[in-house]
């Protein structure tokens, strides 16, 4: 299972702060989950779709093509504003 | 003497008196340079009421330790306190400490605005504040982005 986690406005407007997922041959990147989680509905697609989505997996800001492994924390969230 | 970096997250209100005397204690530092952040009563030209703070429990105190870490790569520091609240906080409130301290004060006070630029660009907060027009999460600034790009270019 991959255990993915939203933040801010990302959890906000999907009204989900974490999930968990199989892994799958869909799920091999961060590009791939994002695309998977986004097909739920056209809610998450339009969210998901967001240009400025960031994405962190195993708690380091990562690329799209970022392998994802079976057991992995992946998390989606907008730019930081902290400080 | 290197000592671990004081990185906290938290809800509780910091006290700079305490954190002060905490940095202060060696008399091998000349210099003691502290910024603290607070809630003020406007963004973009709209009343603000409070503000509220949140985080990615693990990611955050990671991120933080290696912006701390390379604070000192880049500078001759002692001690470095970062500590940043979450939750939510009314106006006038302290939201986020930086303290460091060295021999002198250059070193001192770049590394503290180093710091606060990392740590607002970096290191994963959001905030959502609450004014006379509902809530709205508070968008991340190019300002922002572009001070932490230009220490890469500058020491």
């Amino acid at each position: 299972m991959i255990n993915v986690l939203f933040f801010a406005q990302v959890r906000e407007l999907l009204g989900t702060a974490q999930l968990s997922i199989e892994a799958s041959e869909q799920t091999q990147t961060a590009e791939g989950l994002r695309a998977t989680l986004a097909a739920t509905d056209d809610k998450w697609a339009k969210v998901l779709a967001s240009d400025k989505l960031l994405v962190a997996v195993n708690q380091t800001i990562s690329q799209w093509d970022t392998r994802v492994n079976d057991g992995d924390e992946v998390a989606f969230f907008p730019p930081v504003t902290g400080g | 003497m290197r000592l671990l970096p004081n990185v906290r997250v938290q809800t509780v209100d910091f006290n700079v008196a305490d954190e002060y005397h905490q940095l202060a204690q060696d008399n091998s530092d000349g210099a003691v340079v502290t910024f603290v952040g607070k809630v003020r009563d406007f963004n973009d030209g709209s009343v603000v009421t409070d503000l509220t703070l949140e985080h990615y429990p693990g990611m955050t105190e990671r991120i933080l330790e290696q912006i701390v870490a390379e604070a000192r790569e880049r500078w001759p520091l002692n001690k470095v306190t970062v500590i940043h609240r979450v939750g939510t906080m009314a106006l006038g409130e302290q939201i986020v400490f930086i303290g460091v301290t060295s021999a002198h004060r250059k070193a001192a006070f770049a590394a503290c605005e180093f710091l606060i630029d990392f740590l607002k660009t970096k290191a994963p907060f959001w905030k959502l504040e609450a004014g006379d027009k509902g809530k709205n999460w508070v968008e991340a600034k190019d300002a922002d982005e572009q001070a932490a790009q230009l220490w890469q270019h500058k020491s």
